[in-house]
């Protein structure tokens, strides 16, 4: 039988991370993460996980006990937010190519300079390259949800990737909300039993992890990464119904409300998505044809599908929660990939894209309204007079 | 019964490093690393900063390792084996692998030790893993062409600190790393050297058998560094010892103990006059610095030996 509890976001991900009870866990505090390793480490402490735990001297020793233990055939988990990710950087890149299924929460929060402990996207988006799946999440039983399916995702077979599970610093980490916990027994056979194929402790078949791979094969295993990658999208749908038909929850690649019959649409992810879906209802409420897409899946970037559910519309706004300084206007990463992908499949739909939120700056349903608002003028004009512009910021 | 240390039964066994790697010749890394693994008799899983070790060993699809063996990156060998060590416990624990009494060895050069990653190998022996960190000290980043790192000793010429017209070399001597690692107060610290193989084994036996991290510097000459014949590394490194520039000794839960004492101190000269990376110093203007390293290892001596009760 499930249970409701009162939780945060940090509070799920730890009861996701009692059920799943890892062999192995390698983590370092950093605000807003930290509560998820430190109510971890209680239930260490208290016996209710046999996980062993390793309190490391830092995020970039977190990341290498975890590739270390991930190689030595353990199921790993572990937590970071912003600097701590930074800081992982060029371990995430290793535990990618060395195809190690590690799961890692992480709390997004605004890199530094200037130092701040909120949210934005700008540290997840940074290493949307490293070979990692990632998974945004609204709210605190997203969290909880996505951490049990991500385990799946990462180990398997065809798959075998690092997955970031990813949610809104504060705003979800630490509001209290109503979360679904499923029965113990439920979750620890959904999740099974992690068995590797090449491990460092199967003494009779040694294997040799991590070589110096020059500019014969290297391109090769880069290839293949490709490869895994594409067969993540499959897998997370699988493990998704799976899940759907265990626990009751269906998830996507992305989720749309009031979309079908849209003429203008707002995409953003995470848990302004909430609060832009009450501004949809006001919207319609008030006769305006307005719709919501929330990505779910940000790695691997669903372009195809996240374009047929898109191409109706008159006007499409990406909301990004990051920059991407010097990239075309100095746009967002989510609407920069978005646009390449309308555009390469045909879509012909205007687009603009609002920033909106760096260092955990307030949005509100009127902010959305307005960029509801611009987007219909974009419908009526068809012209799109700024292609980026920056939601409740002091010019 | 553990195989004995004489070269009748030793050369029986297999080598775990295999022949055919790509260091030079004339290495010392190869030697410290073969030495090591055959002194051990329980298996062993390895990691291993990047470096000459790792570069010349494991060209892919090639491996020279006949054991399991990791590389993550340069400064993570300890972090590194700390998560494949504490996932060995994990899972030992849950029975989903057999207790086999693995020994856990990382091996780093001493740029990947002393510099980058001290703070990763600090923390995992404050952890307490059950392991062994060697470090395979040749006294500068040679992987990258001979740079000074916080090994490279006082006075050598090295890419990074080279023998100008104005400053003679590396200007700072060595951290000591030994006692940095000796005061985390872990079971079994030691420095030896592989000219010394019947020291160097039994440390290493040592170290594996301690309950809890152990952290052993091995000297290991580059020749290309060094600048010396590839046929008298062995000879260079045992005038390292016998000048007291790398004494051998062993800090075993606190005690600390000379293992070899040579019977004449010889001056640091004959050790210098080995290598071509100190040969700017016998020019006159820097007679200076000559005895400013003998005056520094004359100090690191005394100190050491009352330390070891010698005194």
């Amino acid at each position: 039988m499930s249970e409701f509890k009162a939780l945060d976001g940090t509070g799920a991900v730890a009861e996701a991370m009692r059920q799943i009870n890892p062999d192995v866990v390698a983590a370092y505090p950093i605000t807003p993460q930290t509560a998820i390793v430190q109510t971890f480490s209680e239930f260490v402490a208290d016996g209710l996980v046999d996980t062993e735990f390793i309190t490391v001297e830092s995020e970039h020793s977190a990341m290498s006990a975890c590739v270390g233990a991930s190689a030595a055939g353990a199921r790993v988990m572990t937590a970071t937010s912003s600097a701590g990710l930074a800081f992982m950087w060029e371990i995430l890149y290793v535990a990618a190519s060395n195809r190690l299924p590690i799961v890692m929460t992480n709390v997004n929060r605004a890199l530094s300079a200037p130092i701040n402990i909120h949210c934005d996207h700008s540290d997840s988006m940074g290493a949307r390259d490293a070979g990692w799946i990632h998974l945004f999440c609204e709210n605190a039983q997203e969290a909880y949800d996505t951490v049990i399916q991500a385990v799946r995702i990462a180990e398997h077979p065809d798959v075998l990737l690092p997955v970031m599970v990813l949610f809104d610093g504060f705003i979800t980490s630490h509001a209290e909300e109503r979360v679904e916990i499923f029965d113990d027994a439920k979750v620890k056979a959904f999740v099974g039993e992690y068995k590797p194929k090449h491990s460092l402790l199967d003494l009779d078949h040694p294997v040799t992890y991590g070589p110096l791979d020059f500019t014969d094969y290297y391109f090769e295993h880069k290839r293949q990464q490709v490869e895994a990658m594409r067969h993540a999208q499959k897998v997370i749908l699988d493990v998704a119904d799976e899940f759907a038909k265990t626990f009751g929850r269906k998830y996507g690649l992305f989720e749309t409300y009031r979309l079908d019959d849209a003429e203008v649409a707002i995409v953003v992810s995470s848990s302004t998505a909430g609060t832009a879906r009450a501004a949809v209802d006001k919207l319609r409420a008030q006769g305006a044809k307005v719709g919501l897409l929330k990505p779910r899946v940000f790695r691997p970037f669903p372009a195809q599908e996240m374009v047929a559910a898109l191409q109706h519309l008159k006007a499409v706004g990406v909301m990004d929660r990051a920059i991407s300084f010097g990239s075309m206007s100095n746009a967002g990463p989510l609407f920069l990939e978005l646009a390449a992908a309308m555009k390469i499949y045909d879509a012909g739909v205007p687009m603009a894209d609002f920033v909106f939120g760096l260092g955990g700056r307030d949005i509100v349903p009127s902010q959305i309204e307005g960029v509801f608002r611009s987007l219909l003028q974009i419908a009526e004009t068809g012209r799109v007079s700024e292609l980026v512009s920056y939601v409740g910021v002091r010019e | 019964m553990a195989t004995k240390l004489n070269l009748k039964e030793l050369s029986k066994r297999e080598d775990r490093l295999a022949p055919g790697h790509r260091l030079c010749a004339g290495c010392g890394a190869g030697i410290v690393v073969r030495q090591i693994l055959a002194a051990i008799d329980e298996p062993v899983v390895l990691s291993n900063a990047t470096g000459c070790l790792e570069v010349s060993t494991t060209i892919f699809p090639y491996t020279s390792w006949r054991v399991p063996w990791i590389h993550n990156a340069f400064e993570n060998a300890a972090s590194t084996m700390s998560g494949v060590e504490t996932a060995y416990r994990a899972l030992v624990k849950r029975g989903k692998i057999p207790e086999q009494n693995v020994k856990f060895i990382a091996f780093g050069g001493d740029g990947g030790t002393y510099d980058i990653g001290i703070q990763a190998l600090s923390g995992a022996l404050e952890r307490g893993h059950k392991m062994m960190y060697v470090c395979y000290n040749n006294e500068a980043y040679m992987n990258t062409g001979i740079q000074r790192s916080s090994a490279t000793p006082l006075g050598a010429n090295t890419t990074t600190s080279p023998a100008g017209k104005v400053i003679p070399g590396k200007m700072q001597p060595r951290k000591d790393l030994t006692a940095i690692c000796a005061a985390h107060n872990i079971p079994y610290v030691a420095q030896a050297s592989p000219h010394n193989w019947r020291d160097l084994m039994e440390k290493a036996r040592k170290g594996v058998a301690a309950d809890g991290p152990a952290f052993l510097n091995v000297l290991s000459s580059c020749n290309r560094g060094w600048r010396h014949d590839t046929s008298t590394t062995v000879e260079v490194m045992k005038l390292a010892t016998e000048t007291c520039v790398w004494p051998l000794y062993e800090v075993e839960n606190g005690v600390w103990r000379l293992t070899y004492k040579p019977k004449v101190k010889k001056p640091v000269t004959e050790w210098l006059e080995a290598q071509g990376r100190f040969r700017h110093l016998f020019r006159p203007e820097n007679q200076y610095m000559i005895e400013r390293i003998q005056a520094d290892v004359d100090e690191k001596w005394e100190r050491l030996l009352k330390l070891c009760g010698e005194a």
